[in-house]
């Protein structure tokens, strides 16, 4: 099952991402994973966070934000760990739009991988052994930590 | 089908149009060089005398009245009639300067009435249909030529005056409104309430509407008359020349013809004053052959149109206008290019934006940069770059498309540009904060 990530549209001028952080501040929201996509006209946040819905209703009142379908992967903390998981990917012919990766304790590493199927992609990941995070799971994971 | 409210007149020869338009205006000159000592000092400071005006053809030779005269004239400068023989005035919102203050005869009004109950007759109506005015009623023009019209075609009048939109509605639906007279924005929004409703198009007995005194699109004019089950037609006045009624759609939908039996419409470049031939892009002149009470001559309204005499196949004879292209006074001169916001406008609606925008212009290593700020819908947003790089890349080539000109879009959040209380403020030249 993938999970849901929300995206941000931050216009190029200063104070727009500290603007965007406040309202998620504001809700009491944490962030689980971010990435930052930036063009010289525009950038794009991205955030897993905790309390997903909450934050989408919060931040829609505000800005302009949308939720997608990504899937996160844990990889293995080794050489090669994360070129495995790309080798199904792309013997399977999907596309990967974006990725981001963040660790949730010591020794453990997750790739979010935004792809052009995401039902195909945990198909076939998990055929292949790896699996692939639920949103619970990933909310659970990174709680305990907390 | 007879549409006409005065057919003779309206399907008159060309020869016999001009005739009417010499004959008028000798007589008008003359009159206002007597009546009205402003334009009488205007005539000879130009060095022109009422005898020296012999046909429509020496029209260019008598001076141009503009809103500037207005406002030094006001109140009674213009004033081409006694007081006593003045019934009515009527007055414009006054949202720039001084408020406009027009007076009308009984002939005036009836003059006015008359070419309002044209534009009802060219849109199919009869005394039969019912006529729901949403028009403000007042100062306002709007309210007060349609009813007027209404009343003079013999339809049932229904003078609700614009707003309480629940009892627009209910009047509507109740007593069977056949044809629709509103501000385009006010009709767009009663087609929005009544879907709002659980109404579909074809539950209100509407065929017709009457739009104007505000810019509209084509695209706004395909939406209305989807979401009424109408055909949506343009009028055209503004309250110096007498209301609404100086020009309106036939059911062609090409253009508006003039009244010009009383208005004498000419095309002028709006910095050289030179008289354009027609087809040309330019400001349009108004002269009010046979009005008393407020006989303005070479009124310059600022908007910027063409005109055209090709033949129309509703049968009318008079001189057709574009819907006004930009005002005069909004218009930009870009690289050379002449740009009016309200083709930006249009670019946005066809593309699925809201008409939020603010146009920024300045020069840069002697080059006019163009900066269009648009409110990016969330519905539009993408997580992807690419998809939001590809929506910039839309606009930015259908604008070049329309324009001519290269603009830089720039997608900003939405509700962060100034909403419309009173007048938007859309152009930010900052040119000329260098000059």
């Amino acid at each position: 099952m993938s999970i849901k990530q929300l995206s941000i549209y931050l216009e190029n001028k200063p104070g727009k991402l500290a603007e965007a952080l406040r309202y998620i501040k504001e809700g009491g929201i944490n962030i689980r994973a971010l990435s930052l996509a930036d063009t010289s006209e525009f950038g794009i946040l991205r955030l897993i966070t905790s309390d997903l819905e909450k934050a989408e209703e919060l931040l829609s009142q505000k800005t302009v934000v949308k939720s997608t379908d990504v899937i996160a992967v844990k990889v293995d903390d080794r050489s090669g760990g994360l070129s495995e998981i790309l080798d199904v990917l792309e013997k399977a012919e999907i596309n990967i739009d974006y990725m981001y990766a963040f660790t949730a304790r010591l020794n453990s590493a997750y790739a979010v991988l935004r792809v052009s199927d995401c039902a195909l992609a945990e198909e076939v990941l998990h055929e292949s052994g790896i699996a692939t995070l639920k949103g619970r799971d990933l909310m659970n994971l990174l709680d305990r930590e907390d | 089908m007879s549409n006409y409210y005065q057919q003779e007149i309206e399907t008159a020869s060309r020869d016999e149009i001009i005739r009417i338009q010499n004959e008028k205006l000798v007589k008008q000159v003359r009159h206002v060089y007597d009546k009205v000592p402003y334009y009488r000092n205007l005539m000879d400071q130009k060095g022109v005398k009422p005898e020296d005006i012999k046909t429509i053809e020496d029209i260019h030779k008598l001076p141009f009245l503009s809103k500037s005269d207005l406002r030094d004239a006001y109140p009674y400068g213009l004033l081409g009639t006694d007081l006593g023989n003045c019934v009515r005035i009527q007055s414009t919102s006054g949202t720039t300067g001084r408020r406009v203050v027009a007076f009308y005869t009984q002939g005036d009004v009836d003059l006015w009435e008359e070419c309002c109950a044209r534009a009802i007759m060219a849109v199919g109506g009869t005394n039969e249909d019912v006529v729901q005015v949403a028009y403000g009623y007042g100062l306002f023009t709007g309210g007060a030529g349609l009813h007027g019209g209404s009343h003079k075609v013999g339809s049932l009048t229904l003078p609700m005056s614009s707003g309480n939109t629940e009892r627009q509605i209910q009047f509507m639906m109740d007593l069977g409104a056949t044809i629709l007279c509103a501000t385009p924005s006010y009709a767009a929004y009663l087609g929005e309430s009544l879907a709002e409703r659980g109404y579909k198009p074809e539950d209100n007995k509407l065929k017709a509407g009457i739009f104007g005194a505000e810019p509209w699109t084509e695209e706004m004019r395909r939406s209305i008359e989807k979401s009424l089950g109408i055909k949506a037609y343009d009028i055209y006045g503004l309250t110096e020349i007498s209301g609404p009624g100086v020009a309106f759609e036939c059911e062609e939908q090409k253009g508006m013809h003039i009244n010009e039996d009383h208005f004498y419409a000419e095309v002028i470049d709006p910095d050289t004053e030179e008289v354009l031939p027609e087809g040309s892009v330019g400001e349009l002149v108004f002269t009010c052959l046979d009005k008393e009470a407020f006989p303005l001559l070479r009124y310059r309204t600022r908007d910027i149109c063409v005109l055209t005499r090709e033949k129309c196949s509703c049968g009318r004879t008079h001189v057709r206008m574009s819907k006004p292209k930009g005002r005069s006074d909004d218009m930009l001169i870009i690289r050379g290019v002449n740009v009016f916001p309200s083709q930006i406008e249009t670019v946005l609606l066809n593309q699925g934006y809201a008409p939020n925008y603010q146009i920024e212009v300045d020069r840069k290593n002697n080059t006019d940069t163009l900066d269009v700020y648009v409110e990016f819908p969330t519905e539009m947003f993408s997580d992807k770059v690419s998809d939001v790089q590809k929506k910039e890349a839309a606009l930015e080539a259908a604008m070049r498309s329309m324009l001519g000109i290269g603009a830089k879009v720039h997608l900003v959040l939405p509700k962060t540009i100034t909403r419309s209380e009173g007048k938007a403020v859309r152009v930010i030249d900052k040119r000329k904060l260098h000059d």
